[in-house]
């Protein structure tokens, strides 16, 4: 399998990830966080910074794997298991490997971001409570790991890692300004007058709908397709 | 296709990929468990047992686990918990090996009679039905600028339940068997009507108005005048109400609770908690002994 060139340059990315396919906004992904969270601004921004850290990590350590792991050897780069004289089958690992060393290598971040943030920043870790080891089945995270790797724009070898890196960075920061966005109307909601079947998740639900329908607004911005 | 010959061809190489990727996390993990591990007291995880976990913030800390933290570390006082009572604090001495007393038990009193019958408003509020957005628009909409504004935001404040908002007059009530005096209501109050005071002092001037009598005669009924009669016929040493700055103000400290002081009011402004607090005490005095 040739590694496909990804034509890409960093502006794209940004303003791909962040506005136009915003991944909760756009994609759907990460609804779990968005919703349970986001009460309290001060709890969304430390969860959408922890959500920055592990995608972001995540991304560039599921591509680097992707790339030389998982991906059979070809004439632009080597397996590394080839290298150390392991038998590779010659449609690589791919599509036996991928789901669950992804989720390995997420779970182990989370793990390893939870004790840090644990001695460091008690306060958000008492916080983020139940949220913290939510990030590692979030889906959205999973979902830009898979995303950057085999489903861009068709090309079959992904992003290279500091791009992949990079995308996961401005996933996880778009997942934060949604998430500052609905905690803010979340907070002004908390003192408006709704109607009593709606309060709480009924209305956050509505206003998540309408935020989504407003992003759609984003589509096609600056000629990007992403 | 056997299973062997269709998995064959994965088996080494997908077992060292994850035994790799898991042994890598394992090390870091395990290392970074040396690093970053949090030391937690035992006794830390018992004084939270022991508190009543309602995370009120009355011990002055951001809820329970931080109170026993710091209770742990030294830094706080056993008998800080107020809904705990002299119960929480004596379990806490136990564990801490420390002698413990009780605090004074107290209670929260709203100062402010200016109930609808009272007095009147000065223009008709339309915004966010909360006492601190009302208090923010011109001093709130009561003709008198330190009055209740009645949008029970102490009521809604309140962990414990022990507010009410009395529906005839339109002020707060304490429903002073449940009140915990955890201060989360004097402090959301706008306008510092809510005191906490101690629960065995039972007269109480029930106003805060420092105008001059002629003006507070024209925003409500049962304001205070500074008139002195109180002054006047309180029979401690020395006085135990005072009026400064034309608002009358009992002392805690040296006031005996003989209820003169509220007997001759002529606005009626001085309240007299006693018989309130005896039926109180009786109530739960008979509920006690029966049970």
């Amino acid at each position: 399998m040739r590694i496909t060139t990804v034509e890409v340059g960093y502006v794209e990315l940004a303003i791909g990830s962040i506005l136009i396919s915003n991944f909760v906004l756009m994609k759907f992904l990460g609804l779990c966080p968005y919703l349970g969270v986001t009460k309290k601004t001060s709890d969304s921004v430390g969860m959408g910074l922890a959500v920055i850290f592990v995608m972001t990590l995540a991304s560039a350590v599921t591509a680097a794997l992707y790339r030389h792991v998982l991906l059979p050897s070809s004439p632009d780069h080597t397996n590394v298991l080839a290298l150390l004289g392991i038998p590779v089958p010659a449609e690589g690992l791919v599509l036996v490997l991928k789901t669950i060393s992804y989720i390995l290598v997420i779970a182990g971040l989370v793990q390893f971001i939870e004790m840090v943030l644990r001695k460091t920043v008690p306060a958000l870790y008492r916080a983020l409570g139940i949220y913290l080891p939510l990030i590692t089945t979030n889906c959205a995270v999973l979902g830009v790991a898979l995303l950057n790797t085999t489903d861009w724009k068709g090309s079959a070898s992904g992003l290279p890692v500091h791009l992949a890196a990079f995308n996961g960075f401005c996933a996880g920061v778009g997942f934060l300004l949604a998430m500052i966005l609905m905690s803010g109307i979340r907070e002004r909601l908390a003192e408006a007058r709704v109607p009593k079947a709606l309060r709480g998740i009924p209305i956050a639900f509505i206003c998540a709908g309408l935020m989504a329908l407003a992003f759609m607004g984003f589509t096609k911005l600056f000629g990007i397709t992403v | 296709m056997t299973i062997w010959e269709q998995v064959g061809p994965y088996l080494a190489s997908a077992w060292v990929v994850l035994g790799a990727l898991a042994a890598v996390f394992g090390i870091v993990l395990a290392v970074a468990n040396r690093f970053f591990s949090v030391t937690v007291d035992p006794r830390q995880e018992q004084i939270e047992e022991a508190l009543p976990k309602a995370n009120c913030g009355a011990c002055g800390y951001g809820g329970c686990a931080a109170y026993a933290e710091a209770i742990v570390q030294g830094k706080a006082d056993a008998n800080l918990c107020m809904p705990g009572g002299a119960e929480t604090a004596v379990k806490i001495g136990k564990i801490m090996g420390l002698a413990v007393a009780a605090a004074a038990p107290k209670v929260a009193v709203v100062k402010c009679q200016g109930s609808c019958q009272n007095t009147f408003n000065r223009f008709h509020y339309i915004g966010q039905r909360d006492c601190r957005a009302a208090a923010a628009t011109q001093y709130g909409q009561t003709a008198c600028p330190y009055g209740c504004l009645g949008f029970g935001t102490c009521v809604q404040a309140c962990p414990f339940d022990a507010m009410v908002m009395d529906p005839q007059t339109g002020l707060p009530r304490v429903l002073e068997d449940k009140c915990m005096a955890c201060g989360t209501c004097a402090e959301v109050c706008p306008k510092n009507i809510i005191e906490i005071l101690p629960r065995d002092r039972y007269v109480h001037v029930l106003c805060r108005n420092r105008d001059v009598g002629k003006i507070v005669r024209q925003v409500c009924k049962v304001g205070c005048i500074a008139c002195h009669k109180c002054e006047k016929v309180c029979p401690v040493e020395g006085g135990a109400v005072h009026v400064a700055d034309n608002l009358a103000t009992v002392d805690m400290k040296t006031c005996i609770s003989c209820g003169k002081c509220a007997q001759e009011c002529p606005v009626a402004c001085i309240g007299n908690f006693r018989s309130l607090r005896r039926e109180a005490k009786k109530r739960t005095g008979a509920a006690a002994e029966a049970a």
